[in-house]
């Protein structure tokens, strides 16, 4: 569990996947430079460097980001949730950027979303077309890609989820940012590294109105 | 004069590439309508930074500040900019 100064979902994804998902979880300060041997690097939410510049434009440049970018490219799963999605877009590891909501206004509420693809290790406990209940929480969650980057993760099936209604239909209104094809999350090319603006650790039980994200950690433990 | 030569000063401007939208240029646009300036018919926003630096000459403070672009202060993805140097 990465942590940058301006991260606070760190805690909540730690209580996830230690509490609910059982498995041994360490923090690893943004200023350390050797990853502890880990199965999964995840990169939690927040405002790092108060998102100045660019969301994520600072912490890329943390001395940790060498070493995960090492973990990611020896084909280890990252999973980097809202701002870890930033980050991990600044930093390379996934194409595109993010650009300010549509609406110009910071969005929180609970969204759908369609499961685009069930061949990844993050979403294999989940049927493709599965729609699900995921909490949002961001003012820069634009997704913008060129056309042929898009193109490629279209024919490439690297789009994980899109923005639905509650039945799974695509269109502006359930577009809750402005996203380019109403893209939620991606995945590299290896399929290890995935980037997501909703929440899964908001919604990994019950008492939190929703335990759709849940699957997220049991499609990682295999 | 410093060890490393002159001292330049570098207006750099970042704005978003044409085939990207800008929300927030929209609604200033569309503010500035309702306050009756209908002559303005389009705008972006974008960035501003003001960089104080030394450098040997122009040309070598010119390739420094590229370098500061590409690596920091722009995201290619969806940003393009250009800048200004004058001797200080």
């Amino acid at each position: 569990m990465v942590v940058f100064p301006g991260s606070n979902c760190d805690e909540d994804c730690f209580h996830a996947l230690r509490d609910v998902a059982k498995v041994d979880v360490q923090y690893f300060w943004h200023k350390e430079r050797n990853l502890p041997p880990c199965d999964l690097v995840v990169l939690p939410g927040g405002f790092s460097y108060g998102d100045y510049l660019r969301t994520g434009a600072i912490a890329r440049f943390s001395p940790a980001m060498d070493s995960i970018a090492k973990h990611a490219e020896a084909g280890r799963p990252v999973i980097g949730i809202c701002n870890g999605f930033q980050i991990l877009l600044e930093a390379g590891l996934l194409p595109g950027a993010m650009l300010r909501n549509r609406s110009l206004s910071f969005v929180c509420k609970h969204v759908f979303l369609r499961t685009e693809t069930a061949d990844s290790p993050f979403t294999n406990r989940y049927r493709k077309g599965e729609v699900i209940d995921l909490p949002i929480a961001h003012g820069e969650g634009n997704y913008f890609c060129e056309p042929d980057t898009l193109k490629q993760l279209q024919e490439e099936d690297r789009i994980a989820f899109r923005y639905c209604s509650e039945k799974g239909e695509l269109g502006d209104p359930y577009n809750p940012n402005g996203s380019v094809d109403h893209i939620a999350g991606i995945l590299n090319e290896k399929r290890n590294v995935l980037g997501m603006m909703p929440h899964p650790e908001r919604s990994s039980e019950a008492i939190l109105s929703s335990e759709d994200g849940r699957k997220i950690w049991e499609s990682l433990l295999g | 004069m410093s060890a490393n030569g002159r001292t330049f000063k570098v207006n750099v401007t970042v704005g978003l590439k044409p085939s990207v939208l800008d929300p927030q240029g929209k609604t200033v646009l569309a503010a500035l309508h309702s306050l009756g300036f209908n002559e303005a018919k389009d705008l972006r926003v974008g960035k501003h930074f003001e960089i104080v630096l030394e450098g040997k000459d122009r040309s070598s403070v010119e390739t420094r500040v590229r370098q500061f672009c590409e690596k920091l202060l722009v995201n290619p993805v969806i940003e393009h900019y250009s800048f200004e140097i004058k001797e200080a």
